[in-house]
């Protein structure tokens, strides 16, 4: 395969994730919004740092209000991270590495470009949000559903999977770190209605409020839900799944090429990590660094990755 | 589809019958559905210099273009005929120089063209073929009068619209493909891929490695690269991906370097190899002109071919077709007034009215004036871009190109249309039964390129 195939496949997939999350953080802000008596536009201020966007924002914009930050994060071109740049990205990567996909898949991006650009192409009024976020997430999850239905199980499969799971956990690791203080137990008024809502949000936006539920019966505390979004492996988004999935993507390519990388030790480094610690371990050495240095080494990943199997040169 | 008695022609008979039962506000829905399927699949192109940049659907008409099995006999006898002659000329302007010495061909046209690549002078490539893939554009005048108006040596696209049009004729209508017996053309990647492999060049040992050459997505014809690359089973690479290593040139793997042997490329001649060519070309690869003069790459169409798509070139294929088959052409050539040439300029300036002119190295429909449907103030500029460089155009007649129905909102309308018919060229040479047939959507006009507004209809040539 070459290089820059598996270049394209790993950030079409990239992109296709981070839309997706894009539209959850939007989802949890709207949901912020209306369940909080005086809500302020800065509670934006949060998603947007979720959304690692708060600084280019201000270029663009001089205040910070709900209707420009929404508009910010789904539809305008100059912020890459927007939903429909990263569509429009995730589409031009698909069209270059169109000799890779099933039609299936190829189709179902294309689509859901075809729509999206339709529903976002101009400003969307508040009452039609809910329809707008719909249809993204429907557009991303066929997306899904093509690929995996229809792919051979091969280095494509592969280099996509590592660049969705690469993109989840960091999405996951930001939300934390911008969250991380709401997590704290030491400043935390533990039960108060605020933290309450403040963890729903954190949970709702990576799509695990329900789920939460049923594995910590109910319960809301700090511990639990930095639990679940760090070392539950049974939960989708957590960064110990994300890194077994990463594991087990770069294994398959070793087995299939007869090489290993850096990558692959970098991976295996921070899986283990991952298993081998405890929350409270972790929240008493500090919640915070944990999350910036996870973050490099995700991004370290990244690059080794690349450099690996040469997608650039 | 009728003659002059007001009668199904023999090729539509069995399509007339079965239109004429058809109910119109159904054919008209399906018109709309094999938009929405050919949107969906993103076969679309890029038209460049439009405001909105993004891609186009080129608009479809369901209304085969049938051709009968006797008729397509004669044009393709034609075509090989022609496409014969193309190859060996172009080996004898880089060779002996035979045609130019017989005094048919003035020298200067071939020498001082910049299409003509004197690298290219004493090189012969891997199995003697010039010109891998030809697309003729042929237009038709009278039952059994064919002209050729363009002979696309270079790299004729469009192929991609000749089968997802039959794709998509296959899936609306299956039951018309049971009523008329329609030659296929779904085998062309095959015979496109095996034909490529065949003229591997002498470096190659073992099985040969293809791949398609594209300058990338944002390119006016990326939808037909990898189209093709994906139904031939070979890499779709850009110049990025390529480097000379050993000799080789070879493609960046996610597990190394691997050697390519046969580069069907999409790219022009200009931007393949900036050591050699443009220096500025981000879209070709350094030193792969050495590489093939050493044998050890096969470039299809080979660099240089693109001479034959010079206008004022064309102008001479019949004495070229007579020089190299000593025969006459079968096919026409559509007269041409060279505007170098002192008193063919007089008489275009004279009559541009009623010409067409055309830029000698222009394609796409782009640069030319169709005179009688010009306005006097758009003759007038053109007068003046002519008399600056009068060596830069010729002008042809414009001729009573034939018609073909297309549906309308009202039912049916006669279209000005083209044929583009496609060539492989091997040791053999195979013409796909069938081709593009690109059509003038608007009333009356004679301009059939999808840049300017052209749509496209199936084309099919009956077994009889």
């Amino acid at each position: 395969m070459l290089g820059r195939t598996a270049n394209g496949l790993y950030w079409m997939f990239r992109y296709i994730e981070r839309a997706e999350n894009i539209a959850r953080l939007i989802d949890a802000g709207l949901r912020m919004a209306l369940t909080r008596s005086g809500s302020s536009d800065e509670d934006w201020d949060g998603v947007l740092q979720s959304a690692g966007v708060r600084e280019d924002f201000d270029t663009v914009h001089h205040k910070l209000t709900s209707a420009d930050a929404i508009d910010y994060l789904l539809r305008d071109h100059s912020n890459p991270s927007s939903v429909m740049s990263c569509i429009e990205a995730a589409r031009n990567n698909a069209r270059m590495v169109r000799t890779a996909l099933t039609r299936e898949t190829w189709e179902a991006t294309n689509e859901c470009w075809i729509e999206l650009k339709l529903a976002l192409s101009k400003r969307v009024k508040p009452a039609d949000m809910p329809e707008v976020i719909g249809t993204i997430k429907r557009c991303t999850a066929l997306i899904r559903g093509a690929f995996h239905g229809t792919m051979l199980r091969d280095d494509i499969y592969n280099f996509s999977r590592i660049g969705t799971f690469i993109e989840r956990a960091d999405n996951t690791a930001r939300i934390l770190d911008v969250k991380y203080y709401v997590l704290l137990p030491a400043i935390a008024k533990v039960g108060s209605s605020l933290d309450n809502m403040q963890w729903e949000s954190i949970l709702r936006s990576v799509s695990a409020h329900r789920s939460y539920s049923w594995v910590y019966d109910g319960d809301y505390s700090s511990t639990n839900i930095s639990d679940f979004l760090i070392l539950n492996d049974r939960m989708p988004r957590s960064l110990a799944y994300s890194y077994d999935k990463l594991v087990s993507n770069l294994g398959y390519l070793a087995k299939l090429y007869g090489d290993n990388h850096a990558a692959h030790e970098t991976a295996s480094a921070t899986l283990m990590l991952l298993r081998s610690r405890s929350i409270e371990d972790i929240m008493e050495q500090g919640l915070h660094e944990f999350i910036e240095e996870f973050i490099v080494h995700n991004n370290r990943l990244g690059e080794e990755i690349s450099d690996g199997y040469r997608f650039y040169r | 589809m009728m003659n002059a008695d007001s009668n199904p022609r023999q090729p539509y008979e069995n399509y007339h019958d079965w239109y004429e039962a058809q109910d119109r506000a159904r054919l008209i829905a399906k018109s709309r559905e094999a938009e929405n399927l050919f949107r969906k699949t993103g076969i679309t192109f890029a038209v460049y210099g439009h405001a909105d940049s993004s891609e186009k659907l080129i608009p479809f008409d369901i209304i085969p273009r049938i051709i009968s099995g006797r008729e397509w006999r004669k044009l393709a006898q034609g075509i090989e005929q022609r496409v014969i002659a193309l190859n060996a000329f172009l080996d004898d302007i880089y060779h002996k120089q035979e045609i130019i010495k017989a005094g048919r061909v003035p020298r200067e046209l071939i020498e001082r063209n910049v299409a003509f690549l004197p690298q290219m002078i004493g090189f012969k490539p891997p199995g003697g073929v010039y010109t891998h893939i030809v697309g003729t554009d042929i237009v038709r005048t009278g039952e059994d009068q064919f002209y050729v108006l363009e002979d696309n040596a270079r790299t004729p696209s469009g192929v991609s619209y000749m089968l997802e049009n039959r794709e998509t004729m296959m899936q609306m209508f299956p039951e018309l493909f049971h009523l008329n017996k329609v030659r296929p053309v779904e085998d062309y990647p095959k015979t496109l891929r095996q034909s490529l492999a065949s003229l591997a060049p002498p470096g190659c040992s073992g099985k040969p490695r293809i791949a398609v050459l594209t300058p990338g997505i944002f390119n006016s014809a990326y939808y037909e690269h990898s189209f093709l690359a994906d139904m031939m089973g070979v890499e779709l690479v850009e110049g990025s991906d390529l480097r000379v290593v050993d000799g080789k040139v070879k493609m960046r793997t996610t597990r190394g370097y691997e050697a390519i042997d046969v580069l069907y490329r999409r790219v022009d001649d200009d931007f393949l190899d900036p050591l050699t060519f443009r220096p500025d070309s981000a879209l070709g690869i350094p030193g792969i002109m050495d590489v093939y003069k050493a044998g050890n790459i096969t470039i299809a169409n080979a660099p240089g071919t693109g001479i034959c798509d010079d206008k004022a070139i064309y102008s001479y294929m019949p004495e070229i077709v007579e020089f190299y088959t000593g025969r006459k052409a079968i096919l026409e050539n559509v007269p041409t007034w060279r505007c170098s040439e002192e008193n063919s300029l007089k008489y275009v300036l004279e009559h541009l009215e009623e010409l067409v002119v055309k830029e000698v190295h222009g394609s796409g429909g782009y640069g030319m004036l169709v005179g009688p449907t010009a306005s006097k103030k758009e003759c007038a500029a053109f007068a003046e871009k002519l008399k600056a460089r009068p060596s830069n155009y010729i002008a042809q007649p414009t001729l009573s190109l034939s018609t073909v129905p297309i549906l309308v909102n009202k039912g049916i309308a006669p279209r000005h249309v083209d044929l583009r018919p496609y060539v492989l060229v091997s040791d053999k040479v195979q013409i796909i039964p069938g081709g593009l047939t690109r059509v003038a959507l608007k009333e009356g006009s004679l301009v059939v390129n999808s840049s300017q507004g052209g749509g496209t209809k199936d084309t099919w040539v009956l077994e009889d």
